[in-house]
């Protein structure tokens, strides 16, 4: 399964799209893609240059959370820094 | 894609002349196939040692500034005022873009075929800075040729 | 230190109303991404893994008190209450919002700082020895020639462009602070043997994939032609360095398949055409420039001080830490005070905003205003009087900021890796932690002495993993952290390359095998050798073997 990923404009903040069209800061909160639809989502996505930009697809697995390569990557980013467990959405900070 | 072009400190828009282009390669191969040629189209690996010959008789010289990332005609510019002495127009072609004018204009392109539609930003893109720091191939005086006149002055 | 006249002023404040307006046409749409990133990056503007990054330029790494408050307001205000100094004598913002930028630069600009050129591939901001200024022996203030530069590179018009970014480091040290020969440019004042003063001029030096250490050009370059030299030196790169290819577009790779002799005629011939053209800058602007930094008004204080003698014999920790963390004045009576951005468990290079105000107070009292940043991402107070050292480190000491380990095993350069940066293979703070971790438990840091550490998230190589004495590379296998090891690396005025000893290790390996490295050179060094020497007598075999042993 996939989600979209991509950054928030305004702020950089890591969203992902939901099933309602809207972008969530919660990685449970992502709609998941079968891999064959992901590509026409992600394009549609990509297009909407004024709220997002870096728009791409990860791999997620059925509970929600990244999967396959990049899981470490994709678990960090969506989370926040290791070091810091007071900053980022682990710790409650973007909304 | 407006053609602009500077005079003085003035940009405006200008007429689209039909020009009869010639790449220095083609044009040293055949200079009799191209006598009516009345612009040079360098190339970004073209080398500009000895160009200064070949240089006589062209009124336009064309850069090419394919991306915003490649920066060799900047030099390309500035040689072909600077070393080689050449005093006609000097066009930017390619991805020419609002927020490069002002360094293509400092290394001596005086014509661009810009890539938005809108002049009048062009105009103000070559506002945005008072003063440069380097000595280059426009008539801008340095800071530090300002600095020593001011002190000079006081 | 500089201050801005008019004409800087005016050009740094225009470059923040630039980028405001480019920030509000990418905002209303009228940029798109593609068309807006090159613009945000020239301003040091990146988008990392969790939000955007600004990276604020810190000129040769100085830094007024008024500036560092700036900063801890910035931090405060904007971020998240800390920043983060990098091994380029920068600091880091983690998580500005791209709305409030334009009013950080502002903000920046009101203080004569900015964020100009600190990405891009341009010049960069140029970077120097830290204790210039201060330091016993310097030839003279390489930041006179680091502003030079500073002004010459700002918004250079042919050299903003570049087939890849491209830096510069400037010494006149024998003892190579700036890492002079690991830059695309590095810069040695020295005197010649008529005792005229010049540079010599280091090129193609680099980390990242490929590693080089630079070959000196020219010996002897009198100072009147730095720019012109520069300059032709930029304008062959600019024209003849690739940009097909981004992992051989730096000038060290020209300059590798040219050979340093061919490359030299290269720069030579180009500069012969403009070395006698107004490039470089007339001696009435050097001279203007040489005055702001001019010497501080020292007193004359005699060699000893008696209330410092006492309290270092009544206090084994100050007196650990003067050991370790200051070093020689040029003027007697002073010292050059290190304050490290290593604590144990800390991360590498943060300090939050009240260390700031605490530093900028401390340089306000005790250090005529004026802070440095180093590359190994600590700070430095460069002229402390020795009669003042017990208060400044007691003043240190209440904001966690006197750790003692300046140059030790725990004072480790990590990059941001994985836990920030949006390149990285794996994590390197974390590494970074508990190295020192396990070093504090085991004590006898200084008795191991001189050991340098240094850690990269990825084959960029930020953390300057090449030339660690112990260099650690984090590389990614099937989605897995692990850690290559190079030894005998150095930045210094020795460099070297470290060398790749064997496979790569699991992030709970790695730090027994540092330790084990350790052990073995302890029991094999002679005559307190430091580390870096033992490994370049015995060669790699042993600690090959010592590292196995571990692993
Ligand atoms: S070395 Fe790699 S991981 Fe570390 S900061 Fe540089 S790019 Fe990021």
């Amino acid at each position: 399964m996939k989600a979209v990923t991509g950054n928030r404009l305004c702020d950089g903040a890591v969203v992902y799209l939901k099933d309602d069209d809207q972008w969530t800061v919660h990685i449970a909160e992502a709609a998941p893609f079968q891999n064959d639809d992901s590509e026409a989502v992600l394009k549609a996505a990509q297009t909407r240059v004024g709220e997002i930009t870096e728009a791409y697809l990860i791999d997620i697995a059925d509970d929600g959370a990244p999967s396959g390569r990049q899981a470490l990557r994709e678990t960090i980013r969506t989370a926040g820094p290791t070091v810091r467990v007071d900053l980022g959405v682990q710790a409650g900070g973007i909304r | 894609m407006p053609l602009l072009k500077l005079h003085g400190n003035d940009l405006s828009p200008a007429l689209e002349e039909p020009l009869h282009e010639v790449t220095l390669d083609d044009w040293r191969e055949n200079p009799t196939a191209h006598t009516d040629a009345t612009a040079l189209v360098l190339p970004n690996a073209q080398s500009l040692s000895d160009i200064k010959c070949d240089l006589n008789g062209f009124s336009v010289v064309i850069l090419e500034f394919p991306t915003f990332k490649d920066g060799r005609a900047y030099s390309q510019a500035r040689l072909l005022r600077q070393r080689y002495g050449y005093t006609g127009e000097i066009r930017a072609r390619g991805n020419v873009l609002r927020d490069q004018l002002w360094f293509m204009a400092r290394c001596g392109v005086n014509a661009f075929e810009f890539s938005a539609e809108n002049a009048n930003d062009a105009k103000t893109a070559l506002q945005e800075f008072s003063y440069a720091y380097q000595s280059c191939a426009d008539k801008r005086a340095p800071v530090w040729r300002r600095r020593f006149d001011r002190s000079v002055a006081a | 230190m500089y201050r801005y006249d008019e004409f800087d002023a005016t050009m740094v404040a225009e470059r923040a109303a630039q980028f405001r307006g480019q920030v509000a046409r990418r905002l209303s749409g009228e940029l798109t991404e593609d068309e807006f990133k090159p613009l945000r990056l020239m301003n040091g503007l990146y988008l990392q893994l969790h939000a955007y990054m600004l990276r604020v330029a810190v000129p040769y790494g100085t830094l007024s008190s008024r500036q560092m408050r700036k900063l801890a307001h910035i931090a405060r205000t904007y971020d998240k209450g800390y920043g983060h100094f990098t091994t380029r004598q920068n600091i880091q913002f983690n998580w500005p919002a791209l709305v409030d930028v334009p009013d950080i630069l502002d903000e920046l600009a009101s203080v004569e700082m900015h964020a100009i050129q600190t990405s891009g591939n341009c010049i960069r901001n140029v970077t120097s020895d830290q204790y210039a200024g201060a330091a016993a022996g310097e030839v003279e203030d390489p930041r006179i020639w680091s502003e030079v530069i500073r002004q010459w590179s700002t918004f250079h018009p042919e050299f903003s462009f570049l087939p890849r970014k491209f830096k510069i480091a400037v010494t006149a040290s024998d003892t190579d602070r700036a890492a002079v020969k690991v830059h695309d440019i590095g810069l040695r004042i020295h005197k010649n043997a008529q005792g005229e003063i010049g540079f010599e001029v280091i090129v193609g030096g680099g980390l990242g994939r490929t590693p080089y250490i630079g070959h000196t050009i020219r010996n002897f370059l009198p100072k009147a032609h730095l720019l012109s030299y520069l300059e032709a030196i930029l304008r062959v790169y600019n024209l003849e360095g690739r940009r097909d290819n981004l992992y051989k577009a730096r000038i060290k790779i020209l300059l590798n398949v040219e050979g340093a002799e061919k490359f030299a005629t290269m720069v030579e011939k180009e500069w012969a055409a403009i070395r006698d053209s107004d490039v470089d800058l007339p001696a009435e602007e050097i001279a203007r420039i040489r005055d702001y930094f001019a010497l501080p008004d020292f007193e004359d204080l005699s060699a000893t001080d008696d209330a410092f003698e006492k309290a270092r014999t009544k206090d084994k920790d100050f007196a650990r830490w003067v050991r370790i963390n200051t070093a020689a004045h040029k003027r007697s009576g002073y010292s050059i005070v290190n304050i490290s951005l290593k604590p144990v468990s800390g991360i590498p290079g943060d300090i939050s905003d009240t260390q700031m105000e605490a530093v900028a107070g401390i340089a306000e009292q005790y250090s005529f205003d004026e802070i440095r940043a180093t590359h190994e991402q600590n700070l430095v107070l460069p002229h402390v009087r020795q009669d003042d050292l017990y208060a400044v480190w007691k003043a240190l000491d209440a904001h966690g900021l006197a750790t003692a380990n300046i140059g030790l095993v725990s004072d480790i350069i990590a990059c941001p890796g994985l836990d920030y940066c949006a390149l990285a293979n794996t994590r390197s703070i974390p590494i970074a932690q508990r190295i020192s971790e396990r070093f504090a438990a085991l004590g006898g840091e200084e008795e191991i002495g001189e050991l340098k550490i240094k850690i990269s998230g990825c084959i960029n190589a930020c953390g300057h993993h090449h030339v660690g004495h112990i260099g650690i590379l984090g590389v990614d296998k099937k989605g897995e952290e692990f850690y290559q090891i190079t030894l005998g690396g150095s930045g210094a005025e020795d460099a070297s390359i470290g060398e790749i000893v064997g496979r790569g290790l699991s992030s709970g390996d790695v730090v027994d095998a540092v330790e084990q490295l350790v052990q073995f050179y302890l029991k094999t060094r002679q005559n307190k050798e430091r580390f870096l020497d033992t490994y370049r007598r015995l060669g790699a075999e042993p600690f090959k073997e010592a590292l196995y042993a571990a692993a």
